[in-house]
């Protein structure tokens, strides 16, 4: 008996006096203390050491873009870290480019606060914020598709660029234990402040679209943060050719707003790619536009009609309608926007076309 | 045992335990890493390090625990688990004071400093003192030439992988199949240096 209470009792206490060794030290060893992060040589933020960089400045409100929250997967959080931050590691390499490297680009969700910082990020993302919304209308655009109609609550209003993108957080539902961020375009117009529009595609078993099509109700607030994204209108008179499919189509709504508010009359052509015609939509929202602007012309393309579904319009893939036209378009700037594999086929063919890589934009959905 | 006699005991027990008595290639202690990290010879140098060090360490320490705590009270049947938590404890910390003050160690011996927690090597080495009834400096021996055996053996193991990454291996037996074979002949080989020392 006596050994029993004994044992206990020593393995109990030599496992509790590990635990306060364990404990002392995470207090005094892994303290970190406060450091300061300074950014682009003005801005100065005190942070408690010992977390990583991206996590400290979304604490302090201020956003870079990331989509998988901080676990070093998607390589969206780059910022430059001038000075302490210490060597890249080899979790970070697969992500940056010899030339990254060297101008110390560094991910912000792998640099451990140890010491003070500088850092240097886009002075345009200084004015992302985090917006707080009300989901005010759900309509149903195919099968796959949904229009989502956001009022903003807090703040109240949104300046954004069209062409822009926000991260929409995805909150934990049954099948999803973390809140993750997840980066849509802007298809609203960039005149009303107040509201966000969102064209969201199903992706089967996608984290945040299947919260979107099966929890996300009308009445429901939800949180977003942005605006993000380089891909907008150029500042030129230049022709423009666009290519888009399904929900790609998003951020071109807004620039049509756009072109619509300013009286821009670039020649403008959107070949519009979907594979069935169950897939096509807004056809009468892009016929409006195609009276208000005297210069664009919409060009929906069906890869393969079924039987017995009406279509008269083009067929074939959005490039081979493309080929088809078979203009020289040297003097035109290509927009595409949609999945990878989309977009690299598209610029194969314009670089055919005439349009040189730099005057061809995009933004990729991956 | 003069202090003398100790040190020259401590001396031989080090090279028996790296080259006679390899913990790996003798006992097969310490398999799991020793099959899935010997594939580059620089990662399995970072693993062998961090074995070495953590294996003197947690031997010292589990011999003053044994000594001082568990035979006075009659609880040397408890070494088990008392070594488990001074070597998991030991290895937590370790890891924290690296983090801290030597971020670039920490970036090369860091990730594998976990792994360590759970390889069997580790806690063979502290029963072996028990059971072989070693004094504290041969003890202290024992564990270096433990850990610089385990070392020893699987940077052999990563070199040669290196060069049988381009050789043709029947499919069968590609990977764990081969790396046991090796481990195998490895161990034979080992075993002519027995009776070095007299």
């Amino acid at each position: 008996m006596l050994t029993v209470l004994l044992s206990v009792l020593i393995v109990s206490s030599v496992s509790a006096g590990l635990a306060l060794v364990l404990v002392v030290a995470d207090r005094f060893v892994a303290n970190y203390g406060e450091c300061t992060i300074t950014i682009n040589e003005q801005k100065k933020l005190k942070v408690q050491g010992g977390k990583n960089v991206l996590a400290a400045l979304t604490e302090e409100k201020l956003f870079i873009p990331s989509a998988c929250g901080g676990r070093g997967t998607c390589g969206y959080c780059k910022v430059r870290a001038t000075e302490g931050a210490g060597p890249v590691l080899p979790t970070e390499t697969p992500f940056l480019t010899p030339k990254e490297i060297e101008d110390n680009v560094r991910l912000s969700c792998q640099i451990k606060i140890r010491n003070d910082l500088k850092i240097e990020i886009p002075e345009e993302l200084l004015a992302v914020k985090e917006y707080e919304a009300v989901c005010s209308r759900i309509t149903d655009l195919t099968y796959d598709m949904k229009h989502f109609h956001f009022e903003l609550r807090d703040p109240p209003t949104i300046d954004f660029v069209p062409g822009q993108y926000i991260q929409l957080l995805c909150p934990q539902y049954k099948g999803n234990r973390e809140e993750v961020y997840r980066a849509y375009s802007v298809a609203s117009d960039p005149a009303d402040k107040t509201i966000i529009d969102l064209i969201i595609r199903r992706v089967p078993n996608g984290i945040c679209t299947t919260w979107c099509f099966d929890f996300l109700k009308e009445g429901d607030t939800v949180r977003f943060n942005g605006p993000y994204g380089e891909f907008r209108l150029s500042q030129t008179d230049a022709p423009m050719i666009w290519v888009a499919g399904a929900s790609g189509m998003a951020p071109f709504v807004s620039l049509l707003y756009q072109m619509r508010n300013e009286r821009i009359t670039r020649p403008t052509t959107y070949f519009f790619g979907g594979n069935k015609v169950k897939d096509m939509f807004y056809l009468d929202r892009m016929r409006a536009f195609e009276k208000e602007l005297p210069n664009f012309r919409f060009v929906p393309v069906v890869a393969a009609p079924d039987e017995g579904e009406q279509w008269d319009g083009e067929r074939g893939l959005v490039t081979q309608a493309l080929e088809r036209a078979d203009a020289d378009l040297s003097g035109h700037e290509g927009y595409l926007c949609g999945s990878p594999g989309m977009i690299d086929a598209a610029i194969k063919v314009m670089n055919q076309l005439g349009i040189p890589n730099e005057r061809i934009f995009y933004d990729k959905f991956e | 045992m003069s202090i003398n006699a100790q040190l020259w005991t401590a001396a031989v027990t080090c090279f028996a335990a790296i080259f006679t008595n390899n913990i790996l290639l003798m006992y097969f202690l310490g398999m799991c890493p020793f099959t899935s990290v010997s594939r580059e010879v620089k990662t399995a140098f970072g693993l062998g390090v961090a074995v070495v060090f953590v294996m003197t360490c947690t031997a010292i320490l589990n011999w003053v625990a044994y000594r001082y705590i568990l035979v006075p009270l009659n609880l040397e049947f408890f070494r088990f688990i008392m070594f488990i938590i001074i070597i998991a404890a030991f290895v937590q910390f370790v890891e924290m004071v690296i983090d801290r003050y030597s971020p670039k160690l920490y970036y090369a011996l860091g990730i594998f400093l976990p792994l360590i927690t759970v390889n069997c090597a580790i806690l063979g080495a502290s029963l072996f003192m028990i059971i072989r009834d070693y004094t504290f400096i041969v003890t202290v021996g024992y564990g270096l030439g433990s850990g610089l055996g385990w070392l020893l053996a699987i940077m052999s193991m990563a070199g040669i992988r290196q060069r049988l990454a381009h050789a043709r291996i029947p499919r069968g037996l590609d990977g764990p199949g081969i790396t046991l074979i090796i481990a195998g002949l490895m161990a034979l080989a080992f075993i002519g240096f027995t009776g070095v020392l007299g």
